[in-house]
């Protein structure tokens, strides 16, 4: 069936504004929205920009607006909507647009590279692997399958509002190494988190797990966060007593 | 110049991120990736991470050398699979000291699952040898090296693309790059370049690897005069789900998925009795195509049915969860109640960049090193998995010999001085990239590719002769000489894709001509090479690996090198 697309194209370099161009797309309904992309590119207009790699939903290059819905272009067939055969596609709001559909995600990365993003524990490691209980690693394992797609933090309306929010990626990476039992800086983790552009920035408004492709709890698993600030601010206040 | 760094490693998928990991401190090193990092392919890895820890059930490395040398159908080099499978153990613990979050056994131990070709006493049963984490193993093994380098502060050059090395009197030197934000051409000089690129899958029409799988690194290394090594052995994964190619893991058979003909027939139990559906790969993706040549693909098309109905529906939601989604995405099935639609997808590349255990790279059949150039991954051929590539070992691959390419390479870079790049190797790697911009012609990308894609998957895939394949090397040939007269349209500097699908459509067509020609010599079957007209294998005149070198006119020069056998002869390969 024959498919229209109306794509956001912007090229700093040469265009005062950004404008819509329409393309029509023979596509199956199994078709992916990225197929179609990549079809208009080959055969028709070559300097449409995106990004894309894996093409199933696990490298998390094409996150992108589609619809008006967040979305992976990968993940979502001419089938999933129920708008026809119209479709608009533009690029993750939030961020600064770099070409066409390609914004650039470097502010995402700095906040999450904030957040101390890598395991900590300065126990010198036993010869074989560390012990872990399998319910202490399943309570991080819904967090496991985030792809860093930034559809999260682009859907949040806090993080519009403001620039300095972690923003729900950052705190679920946040949560996957606070809650895991072998680190042992979740003092000092939960320190950083406990401010307002923090894990009290979320206003759990559920918006970043609407749209997670994966599938992820992302306003729960910052939640637990703030359960646990909570937790540790009433032990010290005890232990102050 | 522009930059200088001691070392450059393209690519961050696993094999270069270890590598990166191991350098010291104190050398400048930059990770250049035509992708940002964690869309590197090594996160679509599935189904986990082989060695013989034993947590499971009794387990012994020599068990593991064992399948790894029978699954390569004797190909593999003995002392190099030595090396990874002793390696193996260290290497588990090590990724759970840096934070991987395997899954776990009741008693808190890494947990383990059975794999195809992994076996217990020299082939006896199936043992559960791969350490997983769900079936996102490579995610978050991707994950963990990249916050590691993150936390070491490690140079990142992201969504550059490597189009030339730069070479001078046989040293490598450095590397001419794209820069896509901002379509500025990048020279980078270097002490030691470190190619880490992944696969090719590409170029053929199906298959699991991402769009970014061009094969780059092997056609870049094999332009500037390395030796590619054993391209004739291409991978087909038995399970991809049907016209689509997106791998569905190893690791639902392992965890006891079934696979089933029109008949409803276990039909693996018919040509691998002892191990049925956990043969190796490519045993099973020519099964299942006998199945469908007979007549018994469902409704007599070319799939078949991977079932995984009678599992418990829970633990498979939580083990599986990734290839679940999977099929209800894509296929639109509920592979808890209904089965999976799979066919044979391409999938890995056994061969690539001829290297040896320490990142080295050859250039001819003797004792020829390039200098300054070094190989690791799936770009890489060590050769550890010969002929047919055992599931879980191409993780383990890149962690072991990323990381010994890594040390090498730290105890080189001191003593090496920093190579004299003459005006003349720059300005020719440039004009490469200004040349090609704007070119006029009257062909496009996208056909050229497309024929490929198709030429390959019909000609060079799982059953191969002689006819076909010499029919596939003429009309590469032809789409090569369309290839000269491809037209670029696209005229902006910023993120030009076009500009970029040009130099990669290059790199795919070189790497199948290699494929094709090895093919072609390749008078036997072996592992993932079969030829229907010479259906078995034949140590006396091909127990050798293919070499292949570039030249400037005409088909690649082919040569031999002899297999290193240590501890396992040949014998016939049953399962």
């Amino acid at each position: 069936m024959q498919c229209r697309f109306m794509i956001y194209r912007f090229d700093p370099e040469k265009d005062a504004e950004p404008h819509y161009q329409s393309y029509v797309v023979e596509a199956e309904p199994t078709d992916k929205i990225l197929d179609c992309l990549n079809r208009i590119r080959w055969e028709q207009d070559a300097s449409l920009a995106f990004r894309a790699s894996c093409a199933h939903g696990i490298c998390g290059s094409d996150a992108m607006v589609i619809n008006g819905s967040i979305a992976l272009g990968c993940q979502k067939l001419i089938r999933d909507f129920k708008t026809g055969n119209s479709f608009v596609i533009e690029p993750l709001p939030l961020f600064k647009v770099v070409k066409d559909l390609v914004v650039d995600l470097d502010p995402f990365f700095e906040k999450y590279r904030s957040i101390k993003p890598f395991l900590i524990n300065d126990e010198p490691p036993p010869e074989t692997e560390r012990l872990q209980d399998p319910t202490d690693q399943k309570t991080i394992e819904p967090a496991l399958s985030c792809i860093l797609c930034a559809s999260c933090t682009a859907a949040c309306p806090i993080n519009r509002a403001d620039a300095e929010y972690l923003g729900p990626a950052a705190l679920l990476r946040a949560f996957r190494y606070l809650f895991d039992s072998r680190d042992s800086a979740g003092s000092e983790r939960l320190a950083e988190l406990d401010r307002e552009s923090g894990a009290w920035g979320c206003k759990t408004m559920r918006w970043c797990t609407e749209v997670c492709p994966k599938g992820i709890p992302v306003t729960k698993c910052i939640t637990r966060i703030k359960t646990a600030i909570r937790r540790k601010e009433k032990a010290d206040g005890d232990a102050h007593v | 110049m522009d930059h200088r760094y001691d070392v450059i490693i393209v690519g961050a998928g696993l094999a270069g991120l270890r590598a990166a990991i191991e350098l010291s401190r104190d050398t400048r090193v930059a990770v250049i990736t035509k992708v940002f990092a964690t869309r590197s392919h090594s996160g679509a890895a599935q189904g986990g991470i082989g060695a013989a820890i034993g947590n499971e059930e009794k387990d012994d490395w020599q068990w593991h050398m064992f399948d790894t040398v029978k699954g390569s159908d004797y190909l593999g080099d003995q002392d190099a699979i030595e090396i990874m499978t002793t390696d193996a153990p260290r290497v588990v613990y090590e990724l759970e000291h840096m934070g991987v979050p395997f899954n776990r056994t009741a008693e808190g131990k890494i947990a383990q699952r059975a794999f195809g070709g992994h076996t217990r006493e020299f082939g006896a049963a199936p043992v559960k040898r791969a350490c997983y984490a769900a079936d996102r193993t490579g995610r978050v093994i991707l994950d963990t090296l990249w916050e590691r380098s993150l936390q070491r502060g490690i140079e990142f050059l992201h969504e550059y693309h490597v189009l030339s090395l730069l070479v001078e009197e046989g040293r490598c030197c450095g590397v001419c790059a794209y820069e896509l934000s901002t379509g500025k051409i990048r020279i980078l000089h270097c002490k030691a370049l470190l190619m880490a690129t992944g696969g090719a899958g590409k170029i053929f029409k199906t298959t699991s690897n991402a769009m970014a799988s061009t094969g780059d690194g092997m056609a870049l290394a094999y332009r500037a005069g390395a030796a590619l090594q054993d391209m004739e052995f291409v991978q087909f994964h038995p399970t991809g789900i049907y016209k689509l190619g997106i791998l569905i893991s190893e690791a639902a058979r392992g965890e006891g998925g079934i696979l089933r003909n029109r008949e409803g027939e276990r039909f693996m139990e018919r040509y691998a009795p002892t191990i049925k559906d956990l043969a190796p790969r490519d045993m099973v993706s020519r099964c299942i195509l006998e199945e469908v040549r007979a007549g018994r693909g469902i409704d007599g098309k070319d799939y078949v049915n991977l079932d995984l109905t009678h599992l418990p529906q829970e633990e498979i939601g939580a083990k599986l969860a990734e290839i679940i989604g999977f099929a209800r995405t894509y296929a639109g099935v509920d592979a808890t109640r209904e089965p999976i639609p799979v066919q044979p997808t391409c999938h890995y590349m056994m061969g690539g960049i001829a290297a040896d255990s320490e990142g080295r790279v050859a250039t001819d059949n003797e004792s020829g090193i390039f200098e300054g150039l070094f190989a690791a991954g799936e770009c890489a051929c060590v050769s550890v998995h010969g002929a047919n590539r055992l599931g879980c070992n191409s993780l383990l691959d890149t962690l072991v010999f990323g990381r010994r390419a890594g040390r090498t390479i730290a105890a080189l870079v001191p003593l090496m001085d920093w190579p004299k790049v003459s005006a003349t190797c720059e300005k020719e790697a440039v004009s490469r990239i200004t040349d090609a911009r704007g070119r006029k012609g009257s062909e496009r990308i996208g056909a050229i590719l497309s024929e490929l894609q198709t030429q390959m998957m019909t000609s060079v895939s799982v059953f191969r002769c002689k006819q076909a394949l010499s029919q596939a090397r003429d009309a590469l040939a032809g789409l090569k000489e369309r290839y000269g007269r491809v037209a670029l349209t696209d005229g902006s500097r910023r993120f030009n894709r076009e500009l970029m699908d040009y130099f990669e459509l290059g790199h795919m067509l070189d790497l199948a001509q290699v494929i094709t020609q090895c093919a072609l010599w390749r008078e036997e079957s072996r592992g993932a090479h079969f030829r229907e007209d010479f259906p078995t294998r034949n140590d006396k005149d091909f127990l050798c690996h293919s070499m292949a070198l570039w030249r400037d006119t005409g088909p690649p020069a082919l040569m031999t090198r002899p297999v290193t056998i240590t501890r396992f002869q040949p014998k016939e390969r049953t399962y």
